[in-house]
């Protein structure tokens, strides 16, 4: 048996919706009332789960309801989930930022977290000064930080400008230098929040190299939370999947990615217009190979493209149906085009048509789509922009080193031989 | 074999009131420093005269005071000087008056930092009421050298004993600023009108504290209220050792380290109170 690091029980968060300050004396005075009384907080009742997407109808949301999780001793456990999941909530209980509404944790083990990169790093300071103070805040004894030194200063790179105020710094050294300090924490659990999303792609790696050796090589317990799936994936054996302050899957880091990217919110993957008219296109949908609707898929999955629309006969013969591929940037990645008169109708001139884009092609990024009926080089007869959008995630492709970066927007897989 | 599992540490949604982690706060002790070092350089590397600053302001407002208390409204000083009397009082007061108002808006002026990383809150007013030490040094250096001066050109004060418990004095005042501002710390985080009543506050407590007049003229009536103020005992036996004359009575200053330190004591557990989960009010 392996010996746990953290246990969670009952962990719930609460947190005031609107403006805190109004009211706030009321509700206080009645919270003291109930307490004298022995009664129960009045206001923690009636929170809502934490659904961004639902205009809430009270003052109070849960951002966690009632986690419960255990790590083992050595786990690096990846915590994933959406904007507004519940993510940061769990990481700033754990570091004691501040404290549970309900529940508690069991720590064994020094934590050290790293919610921020630079936190507490004055402009007007040394190179030098600054990793003593934040290593200070950290929690690091100032012979720890004196004997580490050499080391933090070699990992940052910013040996030139150690003695120069870091307000001189460009970003990219300052927060080198910040994450030098944190990397060389000694502590049993490391709590790290998506800091790699800053700094240049060989600092990246270099950090993510850093963060293995601490899992793997020192047998440490890491919580990493990143919108970086790869990252997660290569540094974490367990994954922990957060959805509206609830835990959703808890499990080996592969499965709770396939579960993650197979969870998304389909909405944005289907679109239907409100009254269907005749030469139109009705419908939109984007499915799996098994017809679920899904917006996010792994690169090596194919993605499927329903179709609706309705074309009187008269116009068959010489009209196509087409859509472009839009990534992110507003690049037109590839379009497709096919003559009407190859599919068939039903009774009311409705057609209902799929098109398969092939798995392994786009690479990890986000994509809408614009479909078009047109008479080829004379006219739109209709055309839905960027209705429905889909993601490719970046679950382990060999792009993810370069994430941040543009590194095209399809995958070819070109022939490579000695000559 | 089972070896039992060991937790080292639990966090739980509530504590108790008495739950204060002085062990915790020492093994911290190289971020006090750290902190206080911090203000210190920031100081020095902004400003083109330093600590010059330091004088100016005091000297200035003795000045006035000396004009506006002493010429027009001839307070009485005890027969002292009337420079070294304001000075006594401006050096210490602004001491005071600089942790409390500094201390009061702790959680609100380190939000950024405090949210960001856990470490025992209590080194935060903790370093404000040390830092602050820094510039109450070289004031109290101008001071002493006014002392000097009147003792031994002038001749007309002669410094007593009592001087050498300046340093408890001193002690006094920062736990007191200390205690009152954790108080009003707690308070700010969620209603934050107090700040201006506390401003408004600090400088009506001025002149409840003799500052700029000394404790004999005050009419019997009245002294109650400054008996009330731990501050009046502080103040009084600081002149009466500097400037060898007033109204010193030891048992004011009895009165005082034991208000002083109720004060701090209730300052600590408030303070210990909120800053689990002042985060979410800030």
């Amino acid at each position: 048996m392996k010996y746990l690091a953290i246990q969670a029980t009952n962990i719930s968060k609460q947190y005031r919706l609107g403006e805190v300050g109004t009211g706030t004396i009321s509700h206080d005075l009645n919270r003291f009332w109930h307490k004298i009384r022995g009664n129960e907080d009045p206001y923690l009742k009636i929170g809502e789960i934490n659904d961004r997407s639902l205009t809430a109808s009270r003052e109070y949301v849960w951002s966690l309801k009632d986690i419960n999780f255990n790590i083992e001793q050595g786990d690096a456990v990846g915590i994933i989930g959406r904007n507004g999941a519940g993510k940061s909530t769990l990481l700033k209980l754990l570091s004691k930022v501040t404290k549970p509404t309900t529940g508690s944790f069991k720590i064994n083990g020094r934590i050290a977290s790293l919610l921020e990169v630079g936190t507490g790093f004055n402009p007007e300071m040394t190179g030098r000064e600054n990793i003593y103070l934040n290593g200070a805040i950290l929690g690091m004894r100032r012979n720890e930080i004196t004997r580490k030194f050499d080391e933090i200063v070699d990992f940052s790179g910013v040996e030139k400008y150690i003695d120069t105020p870091v307000k001189r710094y460009s970003s990219g050294m300052y927060v080198r230098l910040a994450f030098a300090v944190a990397a060389h924490l000694e502590s049993e659990i490391l709590i790290i929040d998506e800091v790699l999303a800053v700094g240049d792609s060989e600092f990246q790696k270099k950090c993510l190299g850093k963060m293995g050796d601490v899992s793997k090589g020192d047998g440490r317990t890491v919580l990493f939370v990143s919108h970086n799936l790869a990252a997660v994936q290569t540094l974490c054996n367990k994954g922990l999947v957060l959805e509206n302050g609830l835990i959703n899957y808890q499990g080996a880091s592969k499965k709770a990615l396939d579960f993650y990217v197979s969870s998304g919110n389909s909405s944005s993957s289907f679109y239907e217009v409100i009254t269907k008219n005749n030469n139109d296109i009705h419908k939109i949908q984007i499915v799996d190979s098994n017809d679920n609707l899904r917006n996010n898929f792994n690169f090596n999955e194919s993605i499927k493209l329903l179709f609706s629309f309705n074309l009187l006969s008269n116009y068959v013969d010489k009209v196509e149906f087409g859509f472009q591929v839009i990534d992110h940037r507003d690049r037109i990645v590839f379009s497709n085009n096919k003559k009407i008169a190859s599919f068939l109708p039903d009774a009311n001139n409705n057609f209902h048509v799929e098109c398969i884009i092939p798995k392994s092609i786009l690479v990890p990024n986000t994509y809408k789509i614009t479909t078009a009926l047109h008479i080829p080089n004379v006219s739109y007869i209709s055309r839905l922009e960027e209705k429905v959008m889909f993601n490719i995630e970046e679950t382990g492709t060999d792009f993810y080193q370069y994430s941040g970066a543009d590194y095209g927007c399809v995958f070819i897989d070109c022939e490579w031989r000695n000559r | 074999m089972k070896i039992e599992q060991q937790w080292t540490e639990e966090i739980k949604s509530s504590n108790s009131l008495f739950s204060i982690n002085i062990k915790e706060v020492w093994s911290y002790r190289d971020l006090l420093i750290m902190f206080v070092k911090k203000e210190y350089i920031t100081f020095y590397k902004q400003t083109i005269l330093g600590p010059i600053w330091f004088f100016i302001q005091p000297i200035l407002t003795t000045l006035i005071y000396v004009l506006l208390f002493g010429q027009i409204a001839k307070l009485s000083t005890d027969g002292t000087p009337q420079i070294a009397f304001y000075l006594s009082g401006i050096t210490l007061w602004n001491y005071f008056s600089e942790c409390l108002t500094k201390t009061s808006s702790v959680f609100r002026d380190h939000a950024a930092i405090m949210g960001k990383v856990y470490f025992p809150r209590l080194i935060m007013p903790l370093s404000i009421v040390f830092s602050g030490l820094m510039k109450f040094a070289i004031q109290f250096g101008l001071f002493i050298v006014v002392i000097l001066y009147f003792t031994f050109i002038e001749e007309s004060i002669r410094p007593n004993v009592w001087v050498l418990i300046t340093p408890f004095l001193i002690l006094l005042m920062a736990s007191f600023s200390l205690g009152m501002g954790m108080i009003f710390s707690a308070l700010t985080t969620k209603y934050k009108d107090l700040v201006f009543l506390l401003t408004f506050g600090i400088q009506l407590l001025m002149y409840a504290t003799p500052v700029v007049y000394s404790i004999t003229s005050i009419p019997e009536k009245f002294k109650w209220i400054f008996k009330l103020n731990p501050l009046t005992g502080i103040f009084e036996c600081f002149r009466y050792g500097f400037l060898g004359k007033g109204s010193f009575e030891f048992s004011s200053l009895i009165m005082s380290t034991i208000n002083i330190l109720i004060i701090l004591i209730v300052g600590v557990v408030i303070f210990n109170k909120v800053e689990k989960s002042f985060m979410d009010t800030v």
